[in-house]
């Protein structure tokens, strides 16, 4: 390989980098260079055009840095080799990474730094890691782009509140249920979309994710419609609630099972720890069913539809049961969802969600388990970190998935580890190129 | 047509029966009826386009004929393969390959040839639950299934790549892998579609051995189009010639090489005759 300067012309390098300055100026204009201001009462406009100066000169300069450094940038087939070395390297680094997320989630709630604001994050962002892996399991190893994912987190967390509040069943019945229903749901929906592919199909489910939240929104007798459903009855432990009690004769609470001082932190922590349970749960099915033959039909029909068909390999079944199970664990997720807020309405169920789960997925590498939680990591606790950047939090969000994306275009850990392996791993590094 | 071809009176493997496809206005394939006995080699040429692969595809469940019947005799009694659904097809025995390579890319070289195992797996691991469970059943299956894969791996020569993504292997390689993957699907009939395009004389050689190996040791039959009139006039005991879409010729190596209907058609002149008014009552058009 070699890293060898390819020159540039400096005039092309300027005329590249107006050109971006040109097009940072139209569209910094309007967008950075007025703003609307209410000044007693009424709306005035006020200019602020050294802004836009600032931001047009940077991109000019950006821009010059940009190309001239690519010169020096190897050509693109043949650092080869080089990339080759780096997913070996990584894929061994990131099961240590693996093991040490691991332990740290498992102590998370005993350790000095964490209170509630960190359990309540991790938490949050656990719900976002099992919706991860459980869309990986129809975008990452079938293949089907799925918009409409949203639906099943809701149909979870609706089936859940509806079943405890109507018919008063505990937390440990309707959970199951819950993710029956969705999945039940994800095969009927599967079955009309079973012959679309690609951009035909991310549309048809962005339609049904829609079609379920308007459902949400208007069947006011069942679902409350915009109002929600609230008063929805929070787990217990095993039967034993969190709740402060007088009784001092009979033990019916979590805190007097356990000869603990009550505090509200205990249903905190019971909850991290449950959907940490239910996330692992979704990643040793998943991570078990990839190397099943199932797993390996979904992959089969993600690489290659007709080829798979030919082997004998029933394109309909296959493919409804990535969406059943993706959509069970959706659902199951979204039933964690409703008994640790209390409250749900169709707000929580929006497009947004969905494209935020499917980013997820996308960044952090199709199929790959370990992507799921660094990219759920990134765009789940950055937004968090980055609250009092306010108004620009939007714009290094979107930078952030823009660069992710110019880098490493198949997501963070695109590395694929083979099913099965015939040779050891060692032996690979010998392999003739 | 004649199954003189054939020997003894038992039912030919497939049997091709009076097969019509029509796109709009291009009548693909005209009223064909062939014959494919078992532990043959049986080839289809033709000028280009004259509907090879549209027999193939209406034999392999990837177009529905829209006349004509497709039996394959099987121990458990003919199935009319124009009734299949695709998937069907294959688990029925007839496996096919691709013109252009249709590997899984992106998986192991292993993988690819597991996947073709996939019904038999899937049975083992009872719908995957037993694979869930780890149960000891689907581990022995997938041992064997492994074992299968590695003899096809050995005879194919890339058992040291068995680990590579399929998609990474060199051109050669990804052809005779797309053929064991079809054995791994344990075919009664194999159709390939123009094994031979891309590969270099020594590698048609090897082909060729391959594809007889095929017959004699494993006892399959086969269906080929190919181009390459070396390999199809080395290997094959039966040759259907066809030239837009109707069957101009039929017979031996020997009997189609001095056969003046195929010169004519390889040779571009005008070798068309108007079809006999029973066969267009049977097409349906008068």
């Amino acid at each position: 390989m070699s890293f060898s300067h390819r020159p540039i012309n400096p005039a092309d390098l300027f005329k590249d980098a107006a050109l971006a300055a040109l097009m940072a100026l139209i569209l910094a204009l309007p967008l950075i260079g007025f703003r609307s201001v209410a000044e007693g009462g009424q709306l005035a406009l006020t200019t602020r055009f050294d802004w836009v100066g600032i931001g047009v000169a940077g991109v000019f300069l950006g821009r010059l840095v940009l190309v001239y450094a690519s010169s020096f940038w190897p050509p693109s087939g043949a650092n080869f080799a080089l990339a080759e070395a780096v997913r070996e390297g990584m894929s061994r680094y990131v099961m240590a990474l693996a093991g040490m997320g691991l332990l740290l989630a498992l102590l998370l709630p005993f350790l000095p730094f964490s209170s509630r604001y960190v359990i309540d994050v991790a938490t949050g962002l656990l719900i976002y890691i099992m919706l991860g892996w459980g869309l990986n399991i129809v975008v990452g190893l079938a293949g089907l782009l799925d918009l409409g994912y949203v639906a099943f987190y809701a149909m979870g967390a609706y089936s859940y509140a509806l079943l405890a509040l109507q018919f008063d069943l505990s937390f440990w019945i309707c959970l199951p249920l819950a993710g029956l229903f969705a999945g039940l749901l994800g095969i009927v929906l599967g079955f009309p979309v079973l012959r679309l592919r690609g951009d035909y199909l991310a549309i048809v489910t962005l339609g049904f994710g829609e079609i379920i939240r308007i459902i949400l929104l208007n069947w006011y007798e069942i679902t409350g419609g915009p109002d929600g459903l609230s008063g929805i009855p929070r787990p217990s432990f095993f039967g034993l609630p969190f709740k402060p009690t007088t009784g001092e004769h009979e033990i019916s609470a979590f805190h007097q099972a356990f000869g603990l001082e009550f505090s509200g932190l205990h249903r905190v922590i019971f909850l991290y720890y449950l959907i940490l349970c239910l996330a692992l749960i979704t990643n040793f099915f998943t991570l078990r069913l990839r190397k099943l033959p199932l797993g390996r039909a979904w992959e089969a029909l993600r690489e290659d539809e007709i080829a798979s068909r030919s082997l004998g390999i029933n394109p309909r079944n296959t493919k409804l049961t990535a969406f059943g199970i993706g959509a069970t664990f959706g659902g199951l997720a979204g039933a964690f969802f409703a008994t640790r807020q209390g409250f749900i309405s169709p707000e929580s169920f929006t497009f947004v969600e969905s494209a935020t789960i499917l980013a997820i997925v996308v960044l952090g590498g199709m199929g790959s388990q370990i992507g799921v939680v660094v990219a759920a990591a990134l765009l789940i606790l950055l937004p968090e970190f980055g609250r009092e950047l306010e108004e620009f939090r939007m714009l290094v969000f979107g930078a952030a998935m823009v660069l992710i994306m110019a880098w490493r275009p198949r997501g963070l850990l695109a590395n694929r580890e083979p099913t099965l392996r015939l040779h050891r791993r060692d032996r690979r590094g010998g392999e003739p190129r | 047509m004649s199954a003189a071809h054939l020997s003894g009176g038992a039912p030919p493997l497939l049997n091709v029966e009076h097969l019509s496809m029509r796109f709009g206005g291009l009548l693909a394939v005209d009223d064909l009826s062939f014959q494919a006995g078992a532990r043959e080699i049986t080839a289809i040429i033709g000028p280009n386009g004259a509907g090879k692969t549209t027999v193939f595809n209406c034999i392999t469940g990837f177009y529905r004929p829209d006349v004509g019947r497709v039996t394959l005799n099987t121990d458990r009694g003919p199935r009319y393969l124009e009734r299949l659904e695709g998937f069907r097809i294959a688990r029925a025995g007839v496996v096919r390959t691709f013109q252009n390579i249709r590997l899984f890319a992106n998986m192991s070289v292993l993988e690819n040839l597991l996947v073709a195992q996939h019904n038999h797996l899937m049975r083992a691991s009872l719908f995957s639950i037993a694979g869930l469970l780890g149960w000891c059943r689907y581990r022995r299956a997938e041992k064997a299934a492994v074992a299968l894969a590695c003899r096809w791996l050995e005879r194919i020569g890339l058992m040291d790549k068995a680990d590579w993504d399929a998609g990474r292997l060199a051109y050669g390689d990804q052809r005779r892998l797309e053929i064991a993957r079809a054995m791994c699907a344990q075919p009664k009939l194999l159709c390939l579609d123009e094994p031979a395009a891309g590969l270099n004389p020594r590698e048609s050689m090897a082909l060729s051995e391959l594809l007889q190996s095929l017959r004699d040791e494993e006892g399959i039959a086969l269906l080929l189009i190919e181009h390459d009139m070396g390999v199809v006039m080395q290997i094959s005991q039966h040759i259907i010639v066809l030239d837009y879409g109707r069957k101009i010729a039929e017979g031996s190596p020997r009997a189609i090489r001095s056969d003046a209907a195929v010169i004519r058609a390889y040779l571009g002149e005008n070798g068309t005759q108007p079809l006999p008014p029973e066969v267009m009552e049977d097409v349906g058009q008068s």
